[in-house]
């Protein structure tokens, strides 16, 4: 769960290069393969998606603030339980709010929303970054995480709702001669998309970077 | 009959992994050796049926008659956590084989979304007691058959010659694909 440059000290970062890294090199999904879970769930709509990145930001970067600004009260024996705490209680509002004002997508999300609470990319940016770095640095880079979490959302959606209704956010896109892929909105088509979408990043990666690229899995 | 039709449906159609896409870490990262993944499989099977129990008794005598059922994901993420030390605890004085064999994977378990999933899915759909264990041991049986077919396919491609970027989670999550895509001829047996 920590991610290689927990271990590097990174105090010369500026602010602009700390947000910019989690939108491509350390993009949570395509690069640290985190939070898998709920981007090959919730894609099969782009208004879905969308509604999951911005409920996971939310709760990213308060609960990212609030680790960095109590980071010297937390007993580091029962560190991940005071997390896992914090995180609870802003997906718990997250989940209260989608309720009370949206309740569609709160049903279309079903369990996914409350599944935040276990998702590794918000707790490993707690341990990795927020429990080490400045309130203002770790809301950085919680904005930063956030805005590549919701872009993979954002294209695997978009890819699974194109192919797989001819829709995007509802609108027909595609002509008449079109016939939807049904398989793109079941659970197949979101493992071969990411998949495929993956095996795209490494290879842009080793394109651009020309060397080896390290993988975690 | 209706609690055999639940677990039916729990290992083969509703699978947590290639249906809910619950638990999709450890079946990436521990599905490279056949015998990591039973073991893999067998400590979630076991943890899932014991929070199976313990959240449905948390949920129906204490969260839903004191109107408590906002604390519901505060209070399941907090049971799973410390089961989860103590099945650990337990075990280790119980059977030290067992516990070399499940040993690592426990404390990965915590963190394991197809747990939470799992109470969280329970709660959701108000099963009755004896459901939620049926539940609870046919959704571990599932994930242990996902992720030991899986492990079985990766023996094989290690030898296989895979297009560079596509090697590891990218040929993984295609493999998964094709499995899920088999997964759904289930479908129609309920």
């Amino acid at each position: 769960m920590v991610s290689s440059e927990a271990r590097k000290k990174m105090p010369t970062k500026s602010i602009a290069q700390e947000y910019i890294k989690g939108l491509w090199k350390e993009n949570p999904v395509f690069r640290q393969l985190l939070g898998l879970c709920p981007t090959l769930a919730v894609s099969n709509a782009v208004i879905n998606g969308i509604a999951m990145g911005l409920a996971t930001s939310f709760v990213l970067i308060f609960s990212s603030v609030v680790v960095a600004s109590i980071k010297k009260l937390i007993p580091s024996q029962v560190r991940i339980a005071c997390y896992i705490v914090i995180i609870a209680t802003f997906v718990t509002m997250a989940d209260r709010f989608l309720q009370a004002f949206f309740p569609p997508i709160s049903k279309s999300l079903g369990p996914y929303i409350p599944l935040i609470v276990v998702n590794c990319i918000i707790l490993g940016r707690q341990e990795a970054f927020s429990s080490k770095n400045s309130v203002g640095r770790s809301l950085i880079d919680a904005l930063g995480m956030s805005t590549g979490f919701i872009i993979a959302l954002l294209i695997l959606s978009s890819i699974r709702e194109i192919l797989g209704a001819g829709t995007f956010l509802g609108h027909q896109v595609m002509g008449a001669w079109f016939k939807p892929w049904i398989i793109m909105m079941l659970p197949p088509g979101a493992f071969m998309t990411l998949g495929i979408l993956l095996a795209l990043a490494l290879f842009i990666e080793s394109k651009t970077k020309k060397k080896t690229v390290k993988r975690t899995v | 009959m209706e609690l055999v039709l639940l677990f039916i449906s729990a290992v083969l159609i509703n699978n947590y992994i290639l249906h809910y896409f619950l638990g999709i870490c450890p079946f990436l990262g521990v599905s490279k050796k056949i015998d990591s993944a039973v073991s893999m499989g067998l400590a979630v099977t076991f943890v899932m049926t014991i929070t199976a129990v313990f959240t449905w008794m948390i949920n129906h005598w204490i969260l839903i008659p004191y109107n408590l059922d906002y604390l519901q994901i505060v209070s399941f993420i907090f049971v799973i956590a410390s089961l989860v030390q103590l099945v650990e605890m337990f075990i280790r004085k119980i059977s030290l084989p067992l516990y070399q064999a499940l040993g690592i994977y426990l404390p990965l378990i915590t963190t394991n979304c197809a747990i939470m999933g799992l109470a969280l899915l329970s709660a959701l759909n108000n099963y009755s007691f004896a459901k939620a264990v049926v539940f609870g041991v046919g959704s571990g049986l599932g994930f242990t058959l996902a992720i030991v077919l899986m492990a079985g396919i990766r023996e094989q491609l290690a030898l296989a010659d895979v297009p560079e970027p596509l090697k590891g989670a990218g040929i993984a999550l295609i493999v998964a694909g094709i499995m899920a895509l088999a997964f759904l001829g289930f479908s129609g047996m309920i």
